[in-house]
């Protein structure tokens, strides 16, 4: 059997890009075959309860909705070929113009709920690992077991109640974009931000504190606590980046559930994000918004996977090096 | 040590000053309340698409009906018609000619006069087939349309019908800029006080004054409908004061939260959605009408509207609603009676127990209602097996298209739906040629027997128990103590704020 020749970085980039591709393709038939599966359909709901079976079967025709699947399938799939989501049935306009707007909106909620957690998480979990048998670092650990158990949707309208209703500081829910300017688009999201960073930061703050206490226990840290470094110091210096192998896994896989937890909060809060759009349009089985929506969110956690990957080779000068090139 | 809390202090004084950033100078601005001589109203569903022909859902007239689009004839709040676009009208003696004298002042948003042709147009586009309107079968007894000159208009009906003036009230009705309509679904092109300025979809809908309304100019100058899809939510909304209308309150437990008069007004009224719980007629027990009466007298309406519905509501006894003219207090008619129900289940042969299947939809009254009448029924030997449909999609296949259920729980909230039991194919399929008869002629009568045989139909529906009226919905409306000019009642699909004022 002939050695294994390691591929070259460009063609192993190629061979990431071909499983990115033929996971899309793929995923767009399950979205297509699963949306398809739902019972009921739109032209049932924009019709009605006074709706009579000849005026369904008549609006089920103008949707295109009486073709076969293979042929419908075909027909999104084609215009997915050129970035076309196809049109809403409810309001004839292209589903990317209704999706656009939304993605915003769900893009910082999340965005910034991670940016939050990990900024909670990383001091918290090193905390609860280099204090471990201390009452303050055990403190911190039962608040990160505590965080686990509580629903996001359960802390949004408690933050809620509390924090606009009662106190007044924050505005209860609703969105403005940012064009309308940084204080009220800001003051519109830190509820939101919170209520699901919460949860994430307990799952992180986890993994922080387990990587935190193996990095307690290396050659490495010992070396350089020994060499005078304090132990922050030495987390930071050289227990950070090897953590952070492992916390980069967990973040991007957190960020999927937070796109999902996000739905949610979208509802508590008012805001006019890709999950309420998703919710409406299963509700109202416009099932090209469905569609388009959950692809798109499909290809983001893909995508999110695909960087996760390829950070490994940053974060890690080991895997960066070429087998043919070790020396 | 004293590095490490350093850094823990820096961190957290950092966390701390993002969040203070963020929150920016809250409490003095006023960013999220709501700007003067405004109305922010909160509501639930928002409208699909701006074009109420193409879609049944109500949150499009609730929006736009008389607000934006108008109509030759409209309906105030007690349920009596009065011209709108129409200065008056004459009725043929046979019933079949209407000649509307148009408002010769009426104009659209556009500025371009409103004519006869406009209405012409507006009609024929709903009734012809190529433009899948959602409304057509309200203008299938429409033979044609005629404009005789700008500001008369003549339709002939192909037989009388008092319905069909009633449904031009309503979006069927509305008179569209033809000139305007090049995309209905997101710009609406009316002739009402208000134009919609902004749709924010997902959030928000704004209305502005359109200033160059045709007669009196509405008082308020921006009205925005703002979607909850979460109750909870809404209610927040209004207690933090970002807004001063709630258009309907889902849960009247919540009433409770608003009680303080000094910040909110609290409006109740009735509106058009009756509350039935729909018997198949196709079962077997279901046929036969001593069972239905059975279950109604089984089943203590005033106590399942207290635990259901905080009491809030009206019993109303068959499908008419206090403010249509033909209204009377049947919800007298069958008693609670447990002894009589099982008495009637015994004469039907049912004295060994019956078992149904109730499939509810997924909505908070039905839910409710559904566990009370399980309950109710058990003490008469009825079996009541519960299952819950997605509202509105599996709920209307299920029930509405295959009629796959025994009892179910839903609100019919158009005006004057009474004639859905006149349609043997309806998911009921309650089956009378009297009650057909009854609807038909005062369909085809004059005003006064338009009253008359309704009100007798009605009364067959009671007898034979056709199905049972738990209870009419209330209409909710929340609203701060300056706001004024809203209607307690929901006599039509719109939420009508072109009477409203806000004081200062």
């Amino acid at each position: 059997m002939p050695p294994r020749v390691p591929l070259s970085v460009p063609l192993r980039l190629l061979q990431r890009l071909g499983v990115f591709v033929a996971s899309v393709v793929v995923a767009s038939l399950l979205v297509f075959l699963v949306a398809s599966a739902l019972p009921g359909n739109v032209a049932q709901v924009v019709l009605g309860v006074q709706a009579t079976p000849e005026a369904v079967a008549r609006l089920e025709q103008e949707f295109g909705l009486d073709r076969p699947w293979p042929v419908r399938y075909g027909a999104w799939f084609a215009g997915l070929l050129r970035f076309d989501l196809g049109r809403s049935y409810l309001t004839g306009q292209p589903v990317l113009d209704q999706v656009l707007p939304r993605l915003g909106v769900t893009s910082w909620l999340v965005g910034l709920a991670m940016v939050l957690a990990l900024l909670v998480a990383v001091p918290l979990g090193m905390w609860a690992a280099v204090r471990r048998r201390h009452a303050d670092g055990f403190l911190a650990s039962a608040l990160s077991q505590v965080g686990l158990a509580v629903p996001s949707f359960w802390l949004g309208i408690l933050a809620s109640l509390v924090f606009a209703v009662q106190l007044g500081w924050f505005p209860a829910n609703g969105y403005v974009p940012l064009s309308a300017g940084f204080g009220p688009w800001a003051r519109h999201l830190v509820l939101p931000v919170v209520a699901l960073s919460a949860v994430q930061s307990a799952v992180l703050a986890r993994y922080v504190r387990s990587a935190t206490v193996e990095v307690l226990h290396e050659d490495y840290y010992r070396t350089a606590r020994a060499g005078g470094w304090r132990t922050v110091q030495a987390l930071l210096r050289h227990g950070l980046r090897n953590m952070s192998l492992s916390v980069v896994t967990v973040v991007g896989l957190q960020l999927a559930t937070l796109l999902a937890g996000a739905i949610i909060i979208e509802s508590v809060f008012a805001l006019p994000g890709l999950g309420r759009l998703l919710l409406d349009a299963v509700a109202q089985r416009d099932l090209m918004v469905v569609q388009g929506v959950v692809l798109l969110l499909v290809v983001a956690v893909l995508a999110i996977n695909a960087l996760v990957d390829m950070s490994y080779a940053l974060l890690d000068p080991r895997l960066r090096i070429e087998r043919g090139q070790v020396r | 040590m004293r590095r490490r809390l350093g850094f823990v202090v820096a961190w957290v004084t950092g966390l701390a000053l993002v969040l203070a950033g963020c929150s920016g100078q809250a409490k003095d601005t006023s960013g999220g309340h709501v700007p003067a001589n405004s109305l922010v109203i909160g509501a639930t569903a928002e409208p699909p698409t701006l074009d109420p022909t193409k879609n049944n859902a109500a949150a499009i007239p609730q929006v736009l009906l008389y607000n934006v689009y108008e109509t030759l004839v409209r309906v105030d709040s007690s349920g009596n018609l009065h011209g709108l676009l129409a200065q008056e009208w004459q009725v043929s003696p046979d019933r079949r000619t209407y000649t509307f004298r148009l408002d010769p002042a009426a104009t659209f948003a556009s500025g371009r006069r409103l004519t006869a042709t406009d209405v012409k147009w507006s009609f024929d586009r709903i009734k012809s087939p190529d433009t899948s309107s959602v409304l057509r079968t309200q203008m299938a007894v429409v033979q044609d349309v005629q404009a005789k000159d700008p500001s008369t208009l003549v339709v002939s009906l192909k037989r009388p019908s008092n319905s069909w003036l009633w449904n031009m009230s309503s979006t069927a009705g509305i008179v569209i800029d033809s000139q305007a309509a090049g995309d209905l679904a997101a710009t609406p092109a009316g002739s009402g006080p208000y134009l919609v300025n902004e749709w924010t979809k997902g959030s928000q809908v704004v209305l502005a004054r359109n200033p160059k309304y045709w007669a009196t100019p509405p008082r308020v100058e921006n009205v925005t409908f703002r979607y909850f899809s979460d109750a909870t939510a809404m209610n927040s909304a209004m207690l933090s004061g970002d807004l001063n209308v709630i258009s309907n309150v889902q849960a009247p437990q919540a009433l409770d939260r608003f009680s303080d008069p000094e910040k909110y007004t609290v409006l109740q009224g009735t509106t058009n959605g009756e509350v039935v719980l729909g018997m198949n007629n196709r079962n077997k027990a279901l046929s036969d009408p001593r069972v239905r009466q059975a279950l109604t007298y089984a089943i203590d309406r005033k106590a399942l509207l207290d635990s259901v519905w905080a009491g809030k509501g009206t019993l109303i006894g068959s499908m008419v609603p206090p403010t249509d003219p033909w209204y009377e207090d049947l919800s007298g008619a069958y008693p609670y009676d447990p002894a009589k129900a099982k008495q009637l289940l015994k004469e039907a042969g049912y004295e060994s127990g019956l078992t149904l299947r109730m499939r509810l939809p997924t909505l908070a009254y039905a839910k409710g209602a559904g566990q009370f009448i399980q309950s109710q029924l058990a003490a008469v030997g009825v079996t009541v097996v519960i299952d819950e449909l997605e509202f509105p999609a599996r709920w209307i296949d299920v029930v509405m298209r295959q009629s796959d259920y025994d009892l179910t729980i839903v609100a019919h909230v158009e005006p004057r739906d009474m004639v859905n039991f006149a349609d043997p194919e309806y998911y009921w399929h309650y089956d009378s040629a009297e009650f057909r008869r009854l609807m038909a002629a005062a369909d085809a009568g004059t005003p006064q027997e338009y009253i008359d045989d309704q009100r007798v139909a009605a009364r067959v529906l009671s007898r034979d128990a056709a199905a049972d009226w738990l209870f009419l919905l209330p209409n909710l409306v929340v609203t701060t103590p300056n706001v004024s000019g809203i209607n307690a009642n929901a006599t039509s699909l719109s939420f009508d704020v072109t009477k409203a004022s806000v004081g200062s």
